[in-house]
């Protein structure tokens, strides 16, 4: 460990909360319609697509009709996705397949767009050996930000179900995607995106280099428009790469800045959100407690990270490595780890895409220390309200808050209320629901793919021997029910095609039983949040009294912590044992 | 129902052309324009002559000759072996041979597998019989984590300064130079933390190598 290392993880942390700060005061605005900077430029081009997309952004819609809405844009866009990559070879005329890839098979191409549809990016391809530019930027890149931007209004939708006062209405779907795209994403990603490319991110639309070394050897270097996709990738936590090693290859994460810039991009609109609900309930300290709760979460996660990995490996150890920190060399678990990261700028990473729904990767997750590993484990056990992805985040952790309200009721024996509004009996059982739901999936989906050998045929035979390929199982489906994408990458649904340009061919069992692991757990819990967002909706607002318990103090987001540890906890305990934990407590070798 | 379908259709027809054309055009031309080098991927020329991109990591082997004049091959692959008067990458696990970036990929080594064992104990004893015959001293204790263990990207440009550090004897010794000049090489192509604290220090090792044959002269 360095300190260099440790400043970098509170740098961040400190630089993350100015900047989401001043995010979440310009989201609430928008959100509620209030005059922003960007206004005189994008109010001309929102009020053309409104009339072109035949809306009313004016029309109220209740949790219903928004939740139809949201699942008949998702619909269409998972078919011309998939219409896209299966007929990759029909848009060979526009130039952008240089490399003349051929399309996907079916099966694999069924979890691609589940994978990009429900803002997972599980990749059971590699990018530059199997999708044509046009692919990337037509197909995937527009569901970067579509998949991220359905996930924020899901949370705006359900903010103003907990706090509105004016009858049935969660606001309009359509202008809150639209003003979701126009104001904060591609704005952001525009200057994201130039910053990527002044660093060294590249773009181009360039046949594949190819360079013969100083001795002689041939080298052929990848190419493409990435700069563009990363910038979204990761601002909409997506986290799909571009390239196969994702945020490790030097042309989708050049150097320590990018890397740093690469980490709040992450983390900004998530944590934005928060201070964003503070502001629309009323009562920013409402979102400081639940600010608290995440970023204390966060930290400890990030603490064990790097001091797991600082330490080095069993393997390491026993093959006579010495991972102390030397003159020149940072030391520690360097296996799947780049130089110009180092072991913190690795864990660090590895934290801000896991305790998100980003899920980029720029170092090999699958050779972590055991409990380096775990620690990406813990994330995903809970379920993803560390932060967060865009949207679902803030959606998920206020299930928590309503469930911990409650909880918090009965141990005072009072009836529960949340902002001045009662909780009774049906928004406690669909907020339950909403939360056990993920969950239950990944466990499901694990033990489906435990117990049944074409299941098991995806774990690695180089990495996957003793626990770990109990780890690669359950960190698959896990991660894909959390809608977060990042792998013990060893775990294979598809062949790499080393020759012909044939297309990814995918390993059916663990493309289908993941592609509907993503769709399931991110839909149903969708509409739980806004069945959540109906209910409370229409209730009336009672003044608190002197029994109302607070919602906006330490004492809360205490017991907050409580209610995700334990509920994560109860959940995954058992499973965890069995894979990561075993690992961090022995060093025995298989 | 039927509206919410046929603005479904329109929206992802116009966010399709405005989010997956419009915006990487546009991103493209700003990029080909303000920083056409890094934009094209930093491409690396020496008279003419693509050498490789200054941010991608490439192997400095030469193909093992066999006895019929040949490049010997096991597997489909042409084996070779490292060239002492250049500076060593890192390992690379990609397919189809080293630093192979057309299609990068994990080497996924898990911490407790003996397969990583194994190979991290052959690489360390390949990299102490490279250096020793230069630098009497060297022991495995010395040998930086960088030197034997694979990158994520296993396309990575850089090594440590401790790594170049050790190898800089050899270099040395094969280009028949003082340590002090291969010293001042490296402090010259090593780059810092980004911000001053993000990230650990690196050498470029192309730029490195590059600057070795500018100065002795590539000898091929």
């Amino acid at each position: 460990m360095t300190f260099s290392g440790w400043f970098t993880i509170f740098a961040f942390a400190a630089i993350l909360t100015l900047l989401a700060l001043a995010l979440g005061r310009y989201m609430a605005r928008v959100y509620t319609g209030e005059r922003v900077f960007l206004t005189p430029l994008v109010a001309g081009p929102e009020r053309w697509l409104y009339r072109i997309m035949r809306v009313d952004p004016e029309r109220g819609q209740d949790w219903k009709s928004y939740a139809k809405s949201l699942l008949i844009f998702s619909l269409a866009g998972w078919l011309l996705l998939y219409l896209i990559l299966r007929s990759q070879t029909l848009w060979n005329f526009t130039g952008l397949n240089p490399m003349g890839f051929h399309s996907g098979t079916w099966n694999v191409t069924f979890n691609t767009v589940s994978s990009f549809l429900t803002n997972t990016n599980w990749q059971y391809y590699g990018g530059e050996t199997t999708m044509s530019y046009f692919s990337q930027m037509a197909g995937l890149t527009v569901q970067n930000f579509l998949s991220a931007g359905v996930g924020i209004v899901v949370a705006i939708a359900l903010v103003r179900g907990i706090v509105g006062r004016s009858g049935k209405s969660l606001g309009n779907f359509w202008q809150d995607i639209v003003r979701t795209i126009l104001y904060v994403m591609l704005p952001i990603s525009i200057v994201g995106a130039v910053v990527l490319i002044s660093q060294g991110a590249i773009q181009n639309f360039a046949h594949y280099l190819t360079a013969q070394g100083l001795t002689g050897l041939k080298q052929t270097i990848a190419m493409g428009p990435v700069a563009s996709q990363e910038a979204i990738k990761m601002l909409g936590t997506n986290g799909g790469g571009f390239f196969n090693v994702n945020s490790a290859h030097p042309f989708e994460n050049p150097n320590g800045f990018t890397n740093f810039f690469e980490m709040l991009l992450v983390l900004v609109i998530p944590a934005a959100l928060v201070f964003a609900y503070g502001r629309m309930a009323g009562n920013r300290r409402q979102g400081y407690a639940i600010y608290g709760v995440m970023m204390f979460m966060f930290l400890g996660a990030v603490i064990v990270a790097y001091v797991a990995e600082a330490h080095g490996s069993p393997a390491q150890h026993a093959a006579g490595l010495n991972t102390h920190v030397v003159s020149g060399s940072g030391g520690g678990n360097m296996e799947g780890k780049e130089q110009r990261f180092g072991i913190a700028g690795s864990a660090l990473f590895d934290v801000v895409t896991t305790v998100t729904s980003c899920g980029a990767v720029n170092s090999a997750i699958e050779s972590f220390t055991g409990i380096g590993g775990a620690v990406p484990f813990a994330n995903l056990s809970a379920s993803e309200v560390i932060f967060g992805g865009v949207g679902t985040g803030l959606y998920s952790i206020l299930l928590y808050v309503l469930l911990a309200v409650f909880i918090g009721g009965l141990m005072v024996g009072r009836t529960p209320e949340w902002l001045g509004k009662k909780l009774e009996a049906r928004e406690i059982k669909l907020a339950g629901l909403g939360i056990l739901i993920t969950p239950l999936a990944a466990l499901f989906c694990t033990a489906m793919a435990t117990a049944d050998g074409a299941g098991r045929k995806s774990i690695s035979e180089v990495a996957g021997k003793g626990p770990q390929g109990f780890s690669e199982t359950f960190y698959a489906y896990l991660s894909q029910a959390n809608n977060n994408g990042s792998a013990f990458a060893g775990y294979t649904g598809y062949v790499q095609p080393n020759a012909g340009n044939l297309g990814a061919h995918g390993v059916t069992f663990a493309d289908i039983l993941g592609g509907f692991d993503m769709l399931f757990a991110r839909y149903a819990p969708i509409l739980f949040a806004l069945a959540v967002a109906g209910a409370l909706a229409g209730k009336r607002v009672t003044p608190a009294g002197l029994g109302t318990m607070r919602t906006d103090n330490t004492t809360f987001s205490v017991l907050l912590i409580g209610v995700i540890v334990l509920v994560g906890a109860l959940t995954f305990f058992p499973a965890l044992l069995l894979g990561p934990i075993v690992q961090g407590l022995t060093s025995h070798l298989y | 129902m039927k509206r919410d379908i046929v603005t479904s259709v329109i929206a992802m027809l116009v966010l399709t052309l405005l989010l997956g054309i419009v915006y990487p055009l546009f991103i493209t031309g700003v990029g080909q324009v303000a920083f056409p080098g890094n934009a094209n991927g930093q491409q690396v020329k020496v008279k003419g002559k693509l050498v490789g991109s200054k941010i991608i990591g490439q192997t400095f082997a030469e193909p093992v000759i066999g006895k019929n004049g040949k490049p010997e091959e096991k597997e489909e692959e042409v084996l070779t072996k490292p060239d002492m008067r250049y500076f060593q990458s890192r390992p690379s696990a990609t397919e189809g041979g080293e630093y192979n970036a057309a299609a990068s990929t994990f080497s996924n080594r898990g911490p407790n597998s003996k397969l990583t064992e194994e190979d991290d104990a052959a690489n360390l004893k390949a990299y102490i019989e490279l250096n020793r015959p230069y630098d009497a001293g060297l022991t495995a204790s010395q040998v930086p984590v960088d030197a034997v263990n694979t990158s994520g990207s296993n396309l990575d440009p850089e090594i440590s300064e401790a790594n170049a550090r050790i190898q800089a004897h050899r270099i040395a010794a094969v280009r028949s130079l003082s340590l002090q000049t291969v010293d001042s090489l490296i402090g010259r192509y090593t780059s810092g933390r980004g911000l001053g604290f993000s990230g650990e220090p690196g050498v470029n090792v192309l730029e490195l190598n590059l600057a070795l044959d500018r100065m002795t002269g590539a000898s091929h």
